[in-house]
């Protein structure tokens, strides 16, 4: 397949309450290629997530997609009508979630929830759909398969169970996984595992995977390419060790200091001073600039859109010195 | 299981003898059961001879324990009121109210649940809007101003349904039926009508609240992002997770149908036995109020054991498995 | 070097129970201040159905505690009645006077001052029982969550044996033995008494279930278990830090059982073993009134009727509406 499997064009998702409009998402754009791991990395209230469930359909009302365009495999699917999207979800693009312990449905057996996902999608008997199961099970390592299929998911670790969600993802073998915070839930040993799982899966069947997580070692550990997002953009991009050893944007660079590292220069941890401001509170101009140690005048009045600076991309004025300067000499 | 059950049914005992103890403790202790049974003129030597008869000289425990002995073979004693025996007058009455809260949970269920259902999908409709309207006033009408509304509009204005008792019954053993004949069916709709109303709309906020509680929850957006159909997420997950908590609260409720078919049968006049206690509490009949106690009592329990019975087959993680815990 | 981290650990403790002591005071600003927080009041004005149940409760307090100003008539006083004003339909139907706007009953006593006086005591009592039960289950709560253990087994086991017969049942019993230890004479007196401790100890158990709840779940937290080893006396803990907490479910649970209560109280009044009518409620109206249903006489039992319902379904469109705008989740 040529061309990427997904392609974001300056997504916007709003978010109208009693106060105004608030944008969630403002003006994202990326691509994901066949078989290619993307994290997304970013705080708490950045906006991954919310790119996740905008790209999958699955926004909650009053949230809306307000802007923008998303195509899967160039087909252009945020404007699909809901039957058409249900039949995409499963199908083409699949997203696992954070609590294992809570994405099963707990009075259904494993068995019939595999079987109802694979019978959805693929049109096969319930024998073959149940041999299908099996098979998932076993290629997610879980053993023991004929028995535990007809087993109550609280009878499952949550590793387990983390496993048996990711078998319900790739049941129909989709093009693209969007995994949101997969082993925030786990215990650190567990972690390792679920992440070698989506690794090889990834590499076994060429699904695309969109990591979604607040931590940077597993991005570091699985994905190809980072984006860094902040306040509802995307900061930074670029592939992985790029990044994480030479970060360009200065948010970044505050997010990698922060980082403990084993073996790393000892002396102390720099924070980033301040907290990512709330959605109703973002700053004229670039949102990092109360917080930027590299803050000029520029960076107040225009918001800087993502410019290439080298390998990656970075949205910053100190990339592009020579706009930054003009916008500063045309205001006086 | 097994030890849940044992351990069900021993708390199902205690709390039997405590309403014993409160039944007893009434019939004994709150006015004097020898001055109800004889005139004012028989002498002090023969009232005393009485007591002694009767045993009430001996010892509390002693008197708790043949109250209890009789209680359990269906002895309650004479009525102050009617001077028979109580057994053979809840006997009577037993079949009205009996007939009367089943037909309205009957009812209540029938419509109760599918309003909650569809109330619970279809949030913003008209519909909903609508019903969710009458639920609040179905709430707040306490239950004797509908059944008067009801006579009024029915009896009294287009004279369809009569407006007291039961109609013609028909006699099967000791039980007396009026489902079997169309004046029995005919008297027997607005008391449960009114009955049920009550039950209804709590039935119907429970399962819209429980309704929209599981639609929040992980396992259903998960089941959104496999594209599972809008029917078989919504009849065939949240449905099932609707309906098993939902199973045990209505259950509860529904036995309160058998105290709130005291008011009921006082509006309609409906001879049941929730009629017969309010009128021993008026005349302060003490061995029928005692006597309407223990079966309530034991009603109740028995109830409440159905339904955490029925929760635990119902839920599977409620079911201990000797299976090993997967290793993760 | 252990002197100084005595000191310190002494200098840290004295600034948690400064902390603890000054929040105590500052959580009831808070629990008071969330009450009237602009989001509630932002969400109370923008629904008209419960600015208007709002309207209408206000209204039906005002009439009732003005009773005895408003009322055209004094429906209690045996002098100023007139047999041969009996049984009079309302003012609009043929054979009514606007003398008596609602028509008058079997003894020629007007309908609305009956009405009016019947508000009072229904809302006096409801007030009352809600009151009351507020105070004995938030106590016992309170002490379950606090103690723990035997305390909180015991409490607990009585709320659930309560919890699974109706409150109706409970508060016929209650009534049925006081009329049973009462004499006759004076049982009128003490009618609406009893009424209210019938419908105390058949509701303590909610406010006692969600307070207990509450506070067990502060109980756990560390600025507690600070002011604990620092000798904070119990009862200063609870009352300045538990019990705040609680307050907002509480109120919630208070405005459900107003209206249960007065639903409750007119029930008991109806079935006749409420209050007596030398001093009706308006149950004991609708009761009186079922008598004249039949011959056509609506008005006797009606319009007492429509006012408890309006009263009943205004308490509880603000309940709803409470319990929508304290709930966080529904945000």
């Amino acid at each position: 397949m040529t061309g990427p499997v997904l392609r974001v064009e300056n997504l916007r998702v709003q978010l109208p309450n009693r106060r105004g409009i608030l944008t969630a998402i403002d003006n994202v754009s990326f691509a994901i290629e066949p078989g290619e791991v993307l994290g997304i990395v970013g705080e708490s209230g950045a906006g991954k997530s919310l790119t996740g469930a905008a790209i999958i359909g699955l926004l909650e009302p009053p949230l809306r997609v307000a802007g923008g365009r998303i195509s899967l495999a160039g087909r252009r699917i945020d404007n699909l009508p809901d039957g058409a999207m249900r039949r995409i979800r499963g199908r083409e693009i699949s997203a696992i979630f954070q609590d294992p312990l809570t994405s099963l449905n707990p009075l259904y057996t494993v068995g019939r929830q595999l079987v109802e996902t694979i019978r959805t999608h693929l049109d096969l008997p319930p024998a073959a759909a149940r041999e299908r199961a099996l098979s998932l099970l076993r290629e997610v390592g879980i053993a023991g398969g004929d028995q535990r299929i007809d087993h109550y998911p609280h009878q499952f670790s949550g590793g387990m169970r983390q496993r048996i969600v990711i078998a319900l993802a790739i049941a129909a073998n989709p093009r693209l996984i969007i995994a949101d915070e997969p082993t925030t839930a786990l215990d650190v040993s567990i972690q390792a595992q679920i992440i070698a799982l989506l690794k090889r899966l990834s590499r076994d069947h060429g699904t695309a995977i969109m990591l979604i997580t607040h931590d940077m070692g597993v991005i570091a550990e699985t994905a190809h390419r980072v984006a860094v997002m902040y306040a509802g953009r995307i900061v930074e991009i670029g592939k992985v060790r790029e990044i994480v050893g030479n970060p360009r944007h200065p948010y970044t660079r505050g997010l990698m200091g922060s980082i403990p590292r084993i073996g790393g220069a000892r002396g102390r941890l720099r924070q980033v001073e301040g907290a990512m401001p709330r959605l109703n509170e973002i700053p004229p101009g670039c949102p990092f600039n109360p917080r930027c140690p590299e803050a000029f005048d520029g960076c107040r009045q225009r918001r800087p859109e993502l410019m290439p600076t080298g390998s990656g991309s970075a949205a910053c004025w100190l990339y592009d010195k020579s706009a930054a300067s003009m916008a500063a000499v045309a205001d006086g | 299981m097994l030890i849940f059950l044992a351990r069900r049914l021993f708390q199902a005992v205690l709390v039997m003898l405590a309403v014993a103890f409160i039944a007893f403790a009434l019939f004994n202790y709150v006015g004097d059961p020898i001055d109800s049974m004889v005139g004012q003129d028989t002498s002090l030597a023969d009232r005393q001879q009485l007591r002694q008869e009767l045993g009430l000289n001996d010892s509390f425990v002693v008197q708790f324990a043949r109250f209890v002995g009789h209680a359990a073979r269906g002895e309650f004693g004479l009525s102050y009121q009617q001077q028979r025996p109580v057994a053979q007058i809840i006997l009577e009455r037993m079949p009205a109210t009996l007939e009367l809260s089943f037909v309205s949970a009957a009812l209540a269920l029938a419509l109760g649940v599918p309003m909650g259902i569809y109330t619970g999908l279809h949030r913003g409709s008209w519909l909903s809007q609508g019903l969710l309207g009458l639920s609040l006033v179905g709430v707040s009408l306490p239950t004797f101003l509908i059944g008067i509304l009801l006579i009024l509009v029915f009896s009294v204005d287009l004279k369809w349904l009569p407006s007291f008792g039961r109609g013609s019954v028909v006699h099967f053993g000791w039980w007396t039926s009026g489902l079997v004949t169309r004046d029995g069916w005919r008297a027997i709709i607005m008391p449960s009508v009114t009955l049920a109303l009550f039950q209804m709309t709590l039935i119907m906020r429970l399962v819209r609240a429980e309704m929209i509680e599981v639609l929040r929850t992980d396992y259903i957006k998960f089941a959104r992002a496999r594209g599972l159909s809008n029917r078989a997420i919504n009849f065939g997950h949240a449905l099932k997770n609707t309906l098993v908590p939902v199973i045990t609260v209505a259950g509860l409720q529904l036995g309160s149908i058998i105290a709130f078919a005291i008011i009921t049968e006082t509006v309609f006049q409906w001879p049941g036995m929730g009629l017969m206690f309010i009128q021993a509490v008026s005349s302060v009949d003490i061995p029928v109020m005692a006597a309407y106690l223990m079966l309530v009592g034991f009603f109740f329990v028995i109830i409440n054991l159905v339904v955490d019975l029925l929760y635990h087959v119902i839920d599977p993680r409620l079911r201990i498995d000797r299976e090993q815990v997967g290793i993760g | 070097m252990s002197s100084t981290l005595v000191c310190g650990s002494i200098a840290s403790r004295w600034a948690l129970a400064d902390l603890a002591s000054s929040a105590g005071a500052q959580r009831w600003h808070l629990a008071l201040h969330r009450v009237f927080d602009s989001d509630l009041w932002w969400s109370f004005r923008r629904s008209p159905v419960t600015v208007g149940a709002a309207v209408i409760s206000l209204v039906m307090v005002a009439a009732a505690l003005l009773a005895g100003w408003i009322a055209p008539h004094d429906p209690f006083d045996p002098a100023s009645l007139n047999l041969l004003d009996a049984t009079n339909p309302p003012a609009w139907l043929p054979g009514g006077s606007w003398r008596f706007p609602l028509g008058t009953d079997d003894q020629g006593r007007d309908i609305l001052s009956a009405i009016l006086y019947g508000s009072r005591l229904s809302l006096g009592i409801g007030f009352a029982a809600v009151l009351l039960a507020m105070a004995l289950g938030v106590t016992l709560g309170l002490l379950a969550g606090w103690r723990g253990g035997l305390v909180d087994t015991i409490i607990m086991r009585i709320a659930d044996v309560k919890l699974s017969f109706p409150a109706i049942l409970i508060a016929l019993l209650i009534d049925g033995v006081a009329r049973a230890m009462v004499p006759h004479d004076a049982q009128t007196e003490i009618a609406s008494l009893v009424v209210i401790a019938a419908i105390v100890l058949s509701s303590w158990v909610q406010y006692a279930r969600t307070v207990r709840a509450s506070a067990m779940v502060e109980r756990d937290k560390e600025y507690i278990q600070a002011a604990r080893m620092i000798g904070v006396r119990p009862v200063r803990i609870v009352v300045g830090h538990l019990l705040p907490n609680a307050i907002g479910p509480v109120l919630v649970v208070a405005t459900i059982n107003l209206a249960l209560a007065i639903l409750t109280e007119a029930t008991l009044s109806f079935l006749g073993v409420g209050l007596p009518p030398t001093q009706p409620s308006l149950g004991t109206l609708i009761r009186n009134g079922n008598d004249y249903l039949l011959s056509g006489d609506w008005w006797i039992s009606i319009f007492p009727g429509v006012a408890l319902a309006v009263l009943i379904l205004s308490i509880n469109l603000l309940g709803d509406w409470l319990r929508d705008a304290l709930n966080p989740k529904l945000r």
